[in-house]
């Protein structure tokens, strides 16, 4: 009895020295909160709500979409940005027959071996091949980009909060700095190379503004391609590229999620049918 | 031990004759979770986490090991097998999404088993060694999911690594030789990732040891229920099957209804945007969090920021971070209260519902949230709470309160009787 | 807790006959269900092992075959297997035409094993049919056997200039794959 009350002496004297302890920091956390300024934060905007064919529980891709995509990708970003994770094969999944896919991959070079030599050198993209980075290397990514390196884009809407409609609100949302923010923020004034965009997060971009004017890439299907269009149409192939198997997954989560709703009920049933015996009996 | 009434297995082919002389395995299956268990008759649903939770650590086990076939531990690799899985293996997106996703239902079948502990104090005598096994269970699952999380090689596996490893570099002394034991290096990489992904693969079967001994231990005195009275008599129980795998049966539906339709409709819902990108040891994520199965222990890590005389803020958060769990082993000699469910102890209950649940969601919220006013001013009373609830508040009511009467038992609980009853609380509000 | 309250419903107390009738029922759909549910997961946990996309995706090869001069061989990669592709000499096809089909172990003619209009392309797998070796005989200066062809050195299999089992333990002759011409020069194999 006695070594146990001593286990609880121990413990009351441990759980007060921690309080302590923490609460110390609270009262000079107090203190700085209320002689000091903390610094706020920069106000960013949160991206715009874009209505896409893949959102929502039934959502599906729109190919052509997609396409219109993987061309704004081609023609604009991958001059600097990679997209490592994406096969030419993985086009197919947009529409294109496999002798499309064949002579698009035959038009970019990869990184190859002079079979005679051994030298590196490049040869034409196979159907097998992945998307080739601009840049041998992140030395000369940063070198070449005034240190800042273009991320792969392969996951890029994966790897933001909101991604699909951040990359469209992105892509839009290059424009002066307000004269409000300035009075309110002078930090927030663009340093020498970098560019304002409200979207983001410190709202000073090293990237130049990718998409400036309309017609800038011709679409094959007709759509006129103004910046709004060509954003969101890039945006949802980098969903696309992020996550191939996206329209996949919801639809077979239906089945599974149906087919369990059914197992559920008849769960519940034969539980309660096996339970009502026991209830009765007393 | 079991009760007396129990009912006996008996082989009735010459097949389960055989078996049941040469090993007797489907006679230990019938005592533990069939017709030969008698469980109290009174059992409420939070009673079902104990057997979604081993249910989840299959299902993390299954899918593991098919994501570990495609899976390669080096860090010039790690990310794009990762990636491999989700775009080529044959349903590698669902297996991982699924491995994922059961990570943190795994959490949060067992945070749930965890509250319902508390509640009704299961860790009370004569269950303490359930309890401590329990917590051991949790302790490896943190580090499991710790090291787990370390494998796709994005950039929170990689400074979460970096910041936990760098835990231990708060001890005095040998802190730093520790660190770079841990690693492998002096910063995390191949030496690093490859023993995390050996141990990620070992702890899970380690967990499943330790859960059959936990489900030994709570064979030996019988599972408690919500009235906190031991069982009587016959008539207080009935036998686990059919009636609570039935039970269980459909809280299991209940359970997979949510995890698959996170796994299918919001699979990165759980996750953090920042480990889709390639870990990059140059660049420092703006906000590194753990996963959110952490938060509330993150949140006691981060809230000493003062040193306290002679222990540098650092290692007291780090001391706080590990006394906050291990503490939990002292539960059962800390607490002395001889009425075990909370609905009969007034203040208890009390403290339970207005001190330690506000308390631990404030700390979950503030582990998620950046290290800045108001997060750090509320983490800290929070923390203070949280010792002082297990360790002060809770050794000192069990002395002072004046538990409500008891029903005289189980039956009389459940179906009531000319004896007063005592009612009220027996509606929890979570219930 | 919704346990812990006894009802009885109209339901329950009527028919005994019946009840105990929807209970089994109730059980078998129960316990049934779990069982297809459990068949269900099977299926992903099987097909997952099955060859990914990306090596689905390599399992055809493109091969230039215009640089083979005749009497020379090169090997190529098909399904990270060794491809032999040899042009034959005259006297090479001279030699597999000379021996009679139906006296070898795998009786087949070389015309058979080669595409009409290009009889002295002779694509095969660098795999033995004994035990999976790579024979020798493809590249330059090695040991071609004694009916100069390739010439397997695990277990001494000797292939004639056709390919064909002549001697030694293996069963059959080397492996023709499936492929064509997509030109004069170029063979897709797969």
């Amino acid at each position: 009895m006695t070594k146990l009350l001593s286990v609880r002496l121990v413990a009351i004297l441990v759980g007060l020295g921690f309080a302590v302890a923490v609460l110390w920091g609270f009262l000079v956390g107090a203190y700085n909160a209320a002689t000091e300024e903390a610094p706020g934060h920069l106000p960013y905007e949160h991206p715009r709500d874009i209505d896409y064919s893949f959102n929502g529980p039934f959502g599906k891709w729109d190919q052509a979409q997609l396409q219109r995509g993987l061309k704004v990708y081609n023609e604009v970003c991958s001059a600097c940005h990679s997209l490592k994770f994406v096969a030419f094969r993985d086009l197919q999944q947009l529409g294109y027959s496999e002798g499309q896919v064949k002579a698009f991959a035959a038009s970019k070079q990869v990184p190859g071996i002079d079979p005679n030599t051994g030298e590196a050198t490049t040869r034409a993209g196979l159907p097998t091949d992945y998307f080739p980075s601009p840049y041998p290397n992140a030395v000369a990514a940063a070198a070449a980009n005034n240190n800042a390196i273009p991320p792969d884009l392969s996951l890029i809407t994966k790897a933001r909060g909101d991604g699909t409609n951040y990359v469209a609100s992105l892509l839009m949302g290059y424009q002066e700095p307000s004269a409000e923010l300035l009075e309110e923020h002078p930090e927030a004034a663009p340093a020498p190379g970098l560019h304002h965009n409200p979207y983001f997060p410190n709202l000073n971009l090293a990237m130049a503004p990718p998409l400036t004017s309309a017609g800038q890439v011709t679409y094959d299907d007709g759509t006129e391609a103004t910046v709004e269009q060509m954003s969101t149409d890039v945006a949802a192939f980098l969903t696309w590229t992020a996550e191939p198997t996206l329209v996949k997954r919801k639809q077979t989560g239906w089945p599974v999620l149906i087919f369990l709703l059914f197992a559920t009920v008849l769960a519940y049933m034969s539980k309660r049918q096996i339970w009502s015996a026991v209830k009765r009996k007393k | 031990m079991s009760f007396p009434w129990a009912r006996q297995y008996e082989p009735t082919n010459g097949l389960t004759k055989f078996l049941d002389e040469k090993l007797p395995l489907p006679r230990l299956v019938y005592n533990a979770v069939g017709a030969g268990y008698p469980v109290p008759r009174n059992l409420s649903y939070f009673w079902n986490f104990g057997v979604l939770a081993g249910f989840f650590l299959m299902v993390q086990i299954v899918t593991g090991v098919v994501l570990a076939m495609h899976y390669a531990a080096n860090a010039q690799v790690a990310f794009a097998t990762t990636e491999h899985i989700m775009r080529d293996v044959n349903w590698g997106w669902m297996m991982r999404y699924a491995h994922a996703n059961g990570a943190s239902f795994f959490f949060i079948v067992v945070y749930l088993h965890i509250f319902r502990g508390l509640f009704y104090s299961s860790y009370k005598a004569p269950r303490e060694m359930i309890w401590l096994l329990g917590v051991v269970i949790f302790l490896l699952m943190m580090a499991t999911a710790f090291m787990g999380y370390v494998l796709p090689w994005g950039q929170m596996s990689f400074w979460g690594a970096k910041v936990i490893t760098g835990l231990f570099g708060a001890i005095p002394l040998v802190g730093e030789p520790i660190q770079v034991w841990l690693l492998g290096g002096f910063a995390p990489d191949n030496a690093a990732l490859n023993r995390f992904f050996s141990l990620h693969f070992l702890l899970p079967f380690v967990i499943a040891g330790v859960v059959i001994l936990h489900i030994w231990a709570l064979h030996i005195p019988g599972s408690s229920n919500p009235t906190g009275v031991e069982v009587k008599s016959e008539s207080d129980t009935v036998p686990f099957h059919p009636y609570y795998t039935a039970k269980d049966g459909f809280g299991l539906g209940i359970a997979l209804l949510a995890y698959f339709a996170l796994v299918f409709f919001l699979p990165n819902a759980l996750g953090h945007p920042d480990n889709y990108i390639e870990a990059n040891p140059l660049s420092t994520p703006a906000h590194i969090v753990p996963e959110w199965y952490f938060w509330p222990f993150y949140a006691i890590l981060r809230a000493f920021t003062v040193d306290f005389f002679f222990i540098p803020a650092k290692l007291m958060g780090v001391l706080a971070m590990f006394s906050s769990i291990l503490l939990w082993f002292f539960l059962p000699w800390l607490d002395k209260s001889p009425v075990r469910s909370g609905h009969y102890r007034p203040l208890f209950r009390k403290f339970f519902w207005f001190g330690l649940i506000p308390t631990m969601i404030v700390l979950f919220i503030c582990g998620g949230a950046p290290a800045e006013e108001p997060y750090v001013m509320l983490s800290q009373l929070a923390t203070a709470y949280y010792f002082l609830h297990f360790l002060v508040i809770l050794p000192i009511i069990s002395s002072v309160e004046k538990p409500e009467p008891l029903p005289y038992s189980i039956t009389e609980a459940v179906l009531g009787s000319d004896k007063k009853m005592v009612k009220g609380e027996q509606t929890s509000p979570a219930v | 807790m919704a346990d812990t309250t006894a009802t009885a419903t109209p339901e329950t107390v009527t028919t005994s006959e019946d009840g105990i009738r929807r209970r089994d029922f109730l059980d078998i759909a129960a316990i049934s269900a779990a069982g297809i549910g459990g068949l269900a997961v099977v299926y992903p946990l099987v097909s997952q092992m099955a060859p990914s996309k990306d090596v689905l995706a390599a399992s055809s090869t493109e091969v230039d075959v215009s640089a083979i001069e005749p009497g020379q061989a090169i090997k190529a990669v098909f399904r990270k297997q060794p491809l032999f592709v040899r042009r034959l000499t005259p006297a090479e096809i001279q030699a597999a035409n000379a021996v009679p089909a139906s006296s070898l172990r795998d009786p087949q003619t070389l015309e058979e094993r080669t595409k009409e209009g290009h009889t002295d392309m002779l694509v095969t797998m660098g795999v033995c049919t004994h035990l999976g070796c790579v024979p020798l005989g493809a590249a330059e200066g090695e040991v071609k056997g004694e009916f100069g062809g390739y010439f397997c050195p695990c277990h001494g299999s000797h292939y004639d200039t056709a390919g064909r089992i002549r001697k030694g333990p293996a069963p059959s002759n080397l492996e023709v794959p499936e492929y064509e011409f997509t030109s004069d020069t170029v063979i897709q194999v797969g």
